[in-house]
């Protein structure tokens, strides 16, 4: 049984980014270019050290909001709202950050203290919402990740909060001080945020609190059965609320790496989109800390390499589309290997009930 | 129990105060009075002009097709997260097939093309049984990327850039006649109220679309085929209790592909209309996120047509007056106030405590805010819908009636 976990925990995503490679060969085919040819071009673009080192960054952003969704996932939660999260955090970990100034060590930590509580906060709605008026966190997630843009849209106007520097068209925060900000590490003419080192960290941290902690077993059970778990005397709907804000707050990192050793402001630059990133990481890791990193770079690989297919008359979107391939083709693989599982087990169980029944009857 | 009871009694007194016509008419003729006082008083004369109705209506079609997309699906009992890539499916051939083969040719591949996505996510969902927003937001994802990498390959470049598609040809417009140029004219006398409902009737007379009206007609075959045909009898009953329907030898499975793949080609439509009749190219992220309001409508709209009608008229007059004059938009607010405090007034009347509390609390803070702020900035009258949605979800939610199974997996068979 064991075995055969692990077994599908890998075969299955292989098999997806397969067949999404199959589709992409295809597609390729049909633009009249040859498709192993681009393969290899994206992947010595790809493992070229320079870019190996910005995948690096995307990575963590993705790995964070990867392990937002996983947290969620483990509650049987959708949290498509990462997106308005992570923007929350990011745009009140900025502004904090330049109000105030502290001793080194301890301004960085306010800033993801501050980035995680906006985030929690926000997500805490569709939690509110969820547990007391029952309302599908799906829907309300979608609603809020707009009016989280609109607000901080609206924040981000020069009379209120923010600041257009000159020469620039975008909107942003003040700049974060010296102090504030978090060191780099020089590797190939490029630089590796060292947030890193603190996403490691939070995968670690979630790994000991769903295996380790009783906080962990419970979530695990409520998730596996709602009604079990209160009959056991959890909490069920204090459990939902309190993933609900977690996942939430890990979103609020998800900005945090670029905000604090790169871009040192929140702008209207900073990418949309990380919701649904998050969740296909979190399906194709199989929610798994380990699974979900790689998964993560996966996709930012592909993200970083694409542009060079433009040089050879292959729009780079092509990669949009093989993410939503992977994403489809791994959750039918689950559906499926779900689904033999289970007639396996019906048939064992009523092969030992013919069993039983026929030693019964000899009896 | 006693306070059960009372609250009850009151919702049915809401009901059948809505559910008689002459009170609904004299609701609708408050209203305009209310707008039509407002508009004197502000001088913000664009809320009831005819260009302004007009634009409501152009703006409100996308949206429509969208919300009826989303109830058609969740009606049989399949949430369609997926409506903003099966409107991006419809932008984008529409535009194109428009481009090649004239804009009535790039209607019908917008609806083909439509029913396809629909059919995927169908497919998906019913068939292999994924989850239904696992489903509907790869199906975004898919869709937007395919459209761009097919900008990429198909469109000529213009400065550089492949994300604007070539001028379709522009669908003729009817100006209906003898009502549109009587009205006009009252329109033009202005008579206090008069005037502003005959503004409100010459702009949507005027100038209309073909595809306009055809596209309204999906209106009430949607409430035909909903209330009364065979089939709409099949697919409520496949989204309040499918295993009940199956029992009863309805076949579940083939009605949801049906009501999805109608959904999708609906959704799509409300693309095309952007691309071709709204506007004559197609361009990148011209959605702008109408499929997500489209399925808000359905929500606010109560999984009705009407509802959903009523929806989208809202949201599209907010758009319109976004996009037109956004000061008008204070004057909005002022309305929306008195109509509350008259509102609250009623409840007093008739001694519901509660109801006239909150109309009263929501009268007080528009005139507060009315006072207090020059103008609505705009990133909020853009997410109006959202807003509405959650207020709606979280004050109305008993009042709500979603079909009881639309979201939950269904495997014929199993429990």
């Amino acid at each position: 049984m064991m075995k055969s976990k692990i077994f599908w925990g890998t075969v299955a995503p292989l098999a997806a980014i397969l067949n999404s490679l199959l589709l992409v060969y295809v597609i390729l085919k049909f633009r009249g270019v040859d498709p192993i040819e681009m393969f290899k071009l994206m992947a010595s673009y790809g493992f070229d050290p320079r870019n190996l080192v910005s995948e690096l960054n995307q990575t963590v952003a993705y790995y964070m909001a990867g392990v937002a969704a996983a947290i969620g996932f483990k509650m049987l939660l959708f949290n498509i709202g990462i997106d308005g999260q992570y923007r929350m955090g990011a745009f009140f970990g900025g502004v904090v950050g330049a109000a105030v100034s502290l001793p080194p060590i301890l301004h960085v930590l306010l800033i993801i203290l501050t980035a995680m509580i906006a985030g929690g906060l926000w997500a805490a709605i569709a939690g509110y919402l969820k547990v007391r008026r029952g309302v599908s966190e799906v829907i309300s997630n979608i609603m809020l990740n707009f009016i989280a843009a609109a607000i901080i849209a609206f924040l981000l106007s020069p009379s209120l909060l923010g600041i257009l520097p000159e020469g620039s068209q975008t909107l942003q925060t003040r700049e974060i001080p010296a102090s504030g900000r978090m060191p780099t590490i020089k590797a190939f003419d490029s630089e590796i945020y060292t947030f890193l080192f603190i996403s490691i960290a939070v995968g670690v941290a979630y790994w000991v609190m769903l295996n380790k902690t009783v906080f962990g077993f419970n979530l695990r059970a409520t998730g596996l059965s709602f009604r079990a778990a209160r009959a056991s005397g959890v909490n069920a709907p204090r459990m939902i609320f309190v993933t609900t804000v977690l996942s939430g707050a890990i979103a609020g990192l998800v900005g945090i790496g670029t905000l604090l050793s790169d871009t040192h402001s929140y702008s209207m630059a900073f990418p949309a989109g990380y919701a649904f990133t998050g969740l296909s990481l979190a399906l194709l890791g199989r929610n798994h800390p380990v699974g979900i990193f790689f998964a993560a770079f996966l996709w930012s690989f592909l993200e970083r390499s694409a542009p060079v297919l433009e040089f050879e008359g292959v729009p780079p979107e092509i990669v949009i589309v093989m993410q939503g391939a992977i994403v489809l083709s791994i959750v039918v693989a689950y559906e499926v290997v779900a689904r033999i599982n289970l007639r396996q087990q019906q048939r064992a169980v009523g092969s030992v009930a013919v069993d039983s029944s026929i030693t019964k009857e000899a009896n | 129990m006693s306070k059960k009871v009372e609250s009850l009694e009151s919702s049915s007194k809401v009901k059948s105060f809505f559910k008689s016509p002459a009170r609904i008419t004299l609701l609708i003729a408050t209203v305009f009075f209310v707008i039509a006082l407002v508009e004197s008083i502000t001088g913000a004369v664009d809320i009831s002009s005819p260009g302004t109705s007009g634009a409501t209506l152009r703006f409100a079609i996308p949206l429509l097709m969208a919300g009826l997309g989303g109830l058609w699906a969740e009606r049989a009992g399949v949430i369609n997260i997926g409506l903003e890539g099966m409107m991006i499916v419809g932008t984008w051939t529409g535009a194109w097939f428009g481009y090649l083969y004239g804009p009535y040719v790039g209607l019908l591949a917008a609806a083909i093309f439509g029913l396809l996505s629909g059919l995927f996510h169908a497919i998906l969902t019913v068939k292999i049984g994924i989850d239904q927003a696992v489903s509907g937001l790869a199906i975004n994802l898919i869709a937007a990327g395919a459209a761009r990498y097919l900008s990429g390959i198909f469109f000529p470049p213009v400065g550089g850039d492949r994300t604007v598609s070539p001028p379709v040809e522009t669908m003729p417009t009817f100006t209906i006649p003898i009502i549109a140029p009587f009205f006009k004219s009252i329109d033009e006398k202005e008579i206090f109220l008069i005037s502003n409902i005959s503004g409100l009737i010459y702009g949507v007379t005027t100038e209309l679309s073909v595809v306009t009206v055809g596209l309204l007609l999906l209106l009430p075959l949607t409430s035909w085929v909903l209330w009364r045909s065979k089939f709409g009898l099949r697919m409520r009953f496949s989204g309040e209790n499918p295993m009940a329907a199956e029992s009863l030898g309805i076949n579940v499975y083939r009605t949801r592909y049906i009501a999805i793949s109608i959904s999708g080609m609906f959704a799509s439509l409300g693309g095309a209309y952007l691309s071709l009749v709204a506007s004559s190219v197609y361009r990148e992220g011209q959605t702008a996120g109408r499929g997500f309001i489209g399925l808000a409508t359905v929500i606010f709209g109560n999984w009705r047509p009407s509802g959903v009608f009523a929806g989208s008229i809202l949201f599209g007059f907010t758009d319109a007056l976004r996009v037109r004059q956004n000061e008008s938009v204070m004057a909005i607010l002022l309305a929306a106030a008195i109509i509350a405090g008259l509102l609250s007034l009623y409840y007093a009347l008739s001694r519901q405590w509660k109801p006239m509390s909150i109309a009263g609390i929501i009268a007080l803070t528009g005139f507060w805010l009315n006072r207090q702020v020059e103008t609505i900035p705009q990133e909020f009258v853009t997410v109006f819908p959202n807003v509405a949605t959650l207020i709606v979800l979280t004050f109305l939610a008993q009042r709500l009636t979603p079909p009881a199974m639309a979201g939950m997996p269904y495997r014929r068979g199993s429990e």
